[in-house]
C-alpha cells in the first residue's frame, strides 16, 4: 500500500489563537480513517484545508506523493478530493439531477444546451448507487433530510473521487438510512476507495474506519490501527485540560453555607419541535449560572432560540417567573426580563455599521424617552452608555461614536453583552458568549456573566467548550440529538461523564 | 400547521394569480361585455408585446435575487437615440432597431460593471442608472418630444401570416429565454445563484458571470421592449418609459417570480403577468374609469402579488429549516 495523502506539520492560527499545531498524519490508499474529537479539537479545520476552503499557516500536503495546496474547493475537487458536509449545499429549487451536474451539465457537443437524456441515466446511476429511490426530476425541495443527504453523497461520488471525507454524514438519516449508508461505505471501501469519516458516533468509527486519528485543542494526540482503541479510551483521549484558560470563582462556591433560597426564574415543560428538539424540561433558578453542553447539531442554539422566540415549537410551555410567557416575539420576552446574546454576533447581535453608543443603548432606548414628548432624554442616555461601558471595561480608545465594526471581536462581544446588561435581565441566555476572542476578554465576559448571576439574575450559558462551562456554572445540563440526557452539579462535574452523555450511541444495527 | 398542511397551503399560494387572472377577465367581461369579444383579447395581447418583453429581462435579474430599476430609462435612451437616428440622421428602421438592442446590452454591460463587477447592491446601482438614463435622454432629446416617421410605425402595425408583429417578436423573445432557463447549463445555474449565491460559488458556479449575463440580457430586452413601445406610439416624450421597471417587476412577480430569487418562469409565469397588468388596463378603458384610479388599481393587485411572494417565501423558510434529528 502506498500513501494516498499526507499531512506534514500541518499548522493554522485563527487572529492568533492556534487551531492546529504541527499536525502530521498519513492516510494510506484505499483505507478508512475515523478522525474524532471535541468540537473546536480542529477537525473541520484541517479538512477545509485539505478540501481548499482554508490555507495553513505552515506544513505541507502531499497528495500522491506531491505537494499540494489546493487553492480553492475546485482545485481540490479537480485532484480527486469530494467533501460531504455536515450543512448541505443543496439547492432545493432544482432538481436532484441538476445539483448534482449543476457545473458539468452533460451538452450536444460544445454547444450550451443541455442532453437531458443523459443528464437522467447518469443521475439514475448515482442514485442507485447510494440507494435513492426517487427520479433524477424531483425538485429537492420535495425529499425529506435524510434523502437530501443521500444525494449530496450521490454529488461527491458523481464527482468519482480518490478520496472522500464524511463529515457527520448519519446526523439526519433515519436508522434504516443510516443501515444503507453504512452497507455504501463498505461497498466503496471494497472497490478500493479512500475515505475519512468525522462522527461523533464512536462505535460507528471504530467499526467502519482502519485507522483512527484522536485530535484535541489542535494537536494529534492518538493515532493508529482501530484495534488500539475502543470508545473509552477514545473519550479519554478526547477530554484532556487546557492549561491556559483561568475562570473566575464565585463568592457562593467557597462558603460553606447553604446556597441561595431556591427561586425558579425560567421554567420550561416539554419544548417539543418535531425534528429539532424532544420534549426538553428545565428550570433555571435565581442566581443560577446554568451550562447546556453539547457537541455541534445537539440543537442548543435552535432552542435557545425558541426560549427567546425567535423560533416557533409545537408543544410545551415557557414560564418566566411563574408568569407563561405567550406569544411568539422577542418584544415579549424582552417585557419578561429575557435577554439572549445570540452566537453570531456579526449577523444577528451587533448593528455594526452604528455606532458603539447607539448598539448598547439599542434595547433600552425607551427607557430614556422623556415622559409626554417622547423625545430622547440624550444627557442620560449618555450617562447610561458612559457606566456601561465602565462596567464592561470596554476598551477607553474607542469613542462612542465610532462604528461598532472597528472594535476587536472581544469588545464587539462587550458591547453586545454591555446592551444586554443595560436592560438589566432577569433571565441571561447566552449562546457561545466568548466564540472568537482573546483571553483576557474572555476573562472578563466570565465576571460580567458571575456578577449578573450574583445581582440574582439566571444565566443560561451556552457554549462549545466544555471547559468554560466546567469553570463558570452551577449546573450542567447535556444535549444530544435535540433531547436533555444528563445532568451534572458542582462540584460533580465529570469530563468524561458529559462527554460520553453527548456523544451519540448508536442505536440501529 | 404540520409539513403537510403548510404543502397544502403553499399549493393555494401558488394558484392565487391563477384565480385573480380568471377574477378579473370574469369581472371585467360582466361589465363590458365588449372587453371578451376577440378583437379586443388581441388587442390585449398587442399591448401587452413590449411589457412582455421588459418583463422577461427583468425575471432573470430578480431570478439572482436582484433588481434592475433602470429598464424604463433603457427603453427611453433607445428611443431618444433611435428617434435622432432616424430623424437627424435617417438610418433606415431595421437598423435602428439593431442599434437599439445594442444599445439596451451596452446599459446592462454598465449596470453589469456595477454589480456584478464592483460589487455595488442592484438598488442602489440600477437606480443610478435609472437617473442617468433619464438624464441622458432629456439631453439628448432637449426634452421636445419626437414625431417618427411613418416607415418605423408601420412595423407596429405589420402583420406576419395575420399576427401582428409586436405579438411575435414578443413571443420570439419569450420561447428563447424559456429555453434558456430551462435548458441551458447558464440558465439553471441562474436559479442556483438566486437560491443561494454563497454556495454556488462553493459549489463552483462562475457567480460573477451569472450576474453579468442577467443585467446583460436585461438590458437588451429593456431595449427591445423600447423599440416595440415606441413603434407602437409613434413619438418619444420625455416620460416615455416612464415607471415602466415597476409595471416589469409586477408583471414578473403576478407571475410567480420571487423576489427572493431563485423562483420563476418566464413561461408562461412572467408572459401571464404581462398580459393581466395590460388586461386590467385595457378592461378600466373599456368601462371609461377615471384614468387616475389606473395606477392606485394596479398597485393594488401588485400589493397582493407580493404579499403572497412573501407569504410563500416565508412557508418555504419553515418547510426548509435544518433537522437535527430525524422525527
Amino acid at each position: 500500500m502506498s500513501a494516498l495523502l499526507q499531512f506534514e506539520g500541518i499548522t493554522k492560527r485563527f487572529g492568533g489563537v492556534p487551531v492546529l499545531r504541527d499536525i502530521t498524519l498519513t492516510v494510506e490508499a484505499g483505507t478508512t480513517l475515523g478522525l474524532v474529537g471535541e468540537n473546536g479539537a480542529g477537525k473541520s479545520t484541517l479538512m477545509n484545508i485539505l478540501a481548499g476552503n482554508l490555507r495553513s499557516d505552515a506544513g505541507r500536503i502531499f497528495w500522491d506523493g506531491r505537494p499540494f495546496a489546493p487553492a480553492g474547493p475546485a482545485e481540490a475537487a479537480a485532484a480527486g478530493i469530494a467533501f460531504v458536509h455536515q450543512e448541505l449545499n443543496l439547492f432545493p429549487n432544482l432538481t436532484i439531477a441538476e445539483n448534482l451536474f449543476l457545473t458539468r451539465f452533460p451538452r450536444w457537443g460544445r454547444l450550451p444546451w443541455i442532453r437531458r437524456d443523459a443528464l437522467g441515466t447518469q443521475t439514475v446511476r448515482w442514485l442507485r448507487e447510494v440507494g435513492l429511490e426517487a427520479t433524477p426530476e424531483t425538485p429537492v425541495e420535495r425529499l425529506s433530510a435524510g434523502e437530501r443527504q443521500l444525494v449530496e453523497i450521490a454529488r461527491a461520488l458523481s464527482l468519482e473521487p480518490r478520496l472522500i471525507i464524511f463529515d457527520e454524514p448519519t446526523t439526519s438519516l433515519s436508522d434504516r438510512e443510516t443501515r444503507q449508508f453504512f452497507e455504501l461505505m463498505s461497498r466503496l471501501r471494497a472497490r478500493g476507495l479512500t475515505m475519512i469519516y468525522i462522527s461523533h458516533t464512536l462505535d460507528d468509527v471504530l467499526r467502519l474506519s482502519d485507522r483512527v486519528a484522536v485530535l484535541r485543542d489542535g494537536a494529534l494526540v492518538a493515532h493508529g490501527p482501530r484495534a488500539d482503541f475502543d470508545a473509552a479510551r477514545l473519550v479519554t483521549l478526547m477530554v484532556g485540560r487546557s492549561l491556559n484558560q483561568l475562570y473566575p470563582t464565585r463568592a457562593c462556591w467557597e462558603q460553606s453555607v447553604p446556597a441561595p433560597a431556591v427561586r425558579p426564574l425560567l421554567e420550561v415543560h416539554g419544548l417539543t419541535q418535531p425534528g429539532v428538539v424532544r420534549n426538553v424540561s428545565f428550570t433555571l433558578h435565581a442566581s443560577e449560572v446554568l451550562g447546556l453542553f453539547g457537541l455541534m447539531g445537539a440543537g442548543r442554539s435552535e432552542l435557545a432560540r425558541m426560549l427567546f422566540g425567535l423560533e416557533p415549537f409545537a408543544r410545551g410551555a415557557v414560564q418566566v417567573a411563574g408568569q407563561p410567557l405567550q406569544g411568539n416575539s422577542p418584544r415579549r420576552r424582552l417585557q419578561h426580563g429575557v435577554a439572549f446574546l445570540t452566537e453570531d454576533r456579526r449577523e444577528d447581535g451587533l448593528a455594526l455599521e452604528a455606532s458603539i453608543a447607539d448598539n448598547l443603548a439599542l434595547v433600552t432606548l425607551r427607557r430614556h424617552a422623556r415622559r409626554g414628548s417622547g423625545w430622547l432624554n440624550r444627557s442620560a442616555l449618555a450617562e447610561a452608555v458612559r457606566s456601561i461601558r465602565a462596567a464592561v471595561r470596554l476598551t477607553p480608545t474607542a469613542r462612542d461614536t465610532a462604528p461598532a465594526r472597528t472594535l476587536s471581536g472581544g469588545n464587539q462581544q462587550k458591547v453586545v453583552l454591555g446592551k444586554w446588561l443595560l436592560a438589566e435581565p432577569q433571565v441571561l441566555i447566552l449562546d457561545e458568549p466568548t466564540r472568537g476572542i482573546d483571553v483576557g476578554a474572555k476573562f472578563e465576559i466570565y465576571q460580567l456573566i458571575h456578577q449578573r448571576a450574583d445581582a440574582g439574575a439566571g444565566v443560561l450559558l451556552i457554549s462549545s467548550e466544555l471547559e468554560e462551562l466546567i469553570g463558570l456554572c452551577d449546573r450542567i445540563l447535556v444535549m444530544r440529538r435535540g433531547e436533555l440526557v444528563d445532568e451534572l452539579r458542582r462540584p460533580d462535574f465529570d469530563r468524561e461523564r458529559i462527554l460520553r452523555a453527548a456523544l451519540h450511541e448508536r442505536t440501529a444495527a | 400547521m404540520s409539513p403537510e398542511q403548510q404543502r397544502l397551503v403553499m399549493r393555494a399560494l401558488d394558484a392565487a394569480p391563477l384565480v385573480l387572472f380568471a377574477l378579473v377577465l370574469a369581472g371585467f367581461g360582466a361589465l363590458s361585455p365588449s372587453f371578451l369579444a376577440p378583437a379586443n383579447l388581441v388587442n390585449v395581447l398587442v399591448q401587452s408585446s413590449a411589457i412582455a418583453i421588459v418583463a422577461t429581462g427583468m425575471t432573470f435579474v430578480l431570478l439572482t435575487a436582484g433588481v434592475d430599476l433602470s429598464v424604463g430609462s433603457i427603453m427611453f435612451v433607445a428611443a431618444a437615440v433611435s428617434g435622432k437616428l432616424l430623424l437627424a440622421q435617417g438610418w433606415p428602421p431595421s437598423l435602428v432597431v439593431a442599434g437599439i438592442i445594442a444599445l439596451g446590452g451596452l446599459c446592462g454591460l454598465l449596470n453589469g460593471l456595477l454589480i456584478a463587477r464592483l460589487g455595488l447592491i442592484a438598488f442602489i446601482a440600477t437606480l443610478g442608472t435609472q437617473y442617468v438614463g433619464r438624464g441622458f435622454g432629456m439631453w439628448l432629446t432637449e426634452t421636445r418630444a419626437m414625431n417618427l416617421p411613418e416607415a418605423f410605425t408601420q412595423l407596429a402595425s405589420n402583420r406576419l401570416l395575420g399576427v401582428p408583429l409586436p405579438v411575435i417578436v414578443a413571443a420570439l423573445v419569450v420561447a428563447a429565454a424559456h429555453a434558456f432557463l430551462m435548458r441551458t447549463p447558464r440558465g439553471r445555474q441562474i436559479y442556483a445563484v438566486g437560491q443561494d449565491a454563497a454556495a454556488a460559488r462553493k459549489a463552483g458556479v462562475n457567480v460573477r458571470g451569472v450576474l453579468w449575463t442577467v443585467y446583460v440580457l436585461c438590458g437588451l430586452c429593456a431595449g427591445l421592449g423600447g423599440a416595440v413601445a415606441l413603434a407602437q406610439i409613434g413619438s418619444v416624450a420625455p416620460t416615455f418609459g416612464a415607471n415602466k421597471e415597476f409595471a416589469a417587476i409586477a408583471a414578473a412577480v403576478l407571475g410567480g417570480t420571487s423576489l427572493f430569487g431563485g423562483r420563476g418562469r418566464v413561461w408562461p409565469g412572467t408572459v401571464f403577468g404581462a398580459v393581466l397588468i395590460q388586461g386590467i388596463e385595457n378592461g378600466l378603458n373599456h368601462l371609461n374609469a377615471d384614468p387616475y384610479l389606473y395606477p392606485l388599481i394596479t398597485a393594488g393587485i401588485i400589493f397582493v402579488a407580493v404579499l403572497l411572494d412573501s407569504a410563500r417565501g416565508r412557508l418555504r423558510r419553515t418547510l426548509g429549516r435544518r433537522r437535527i434529528r430525524p422525527d
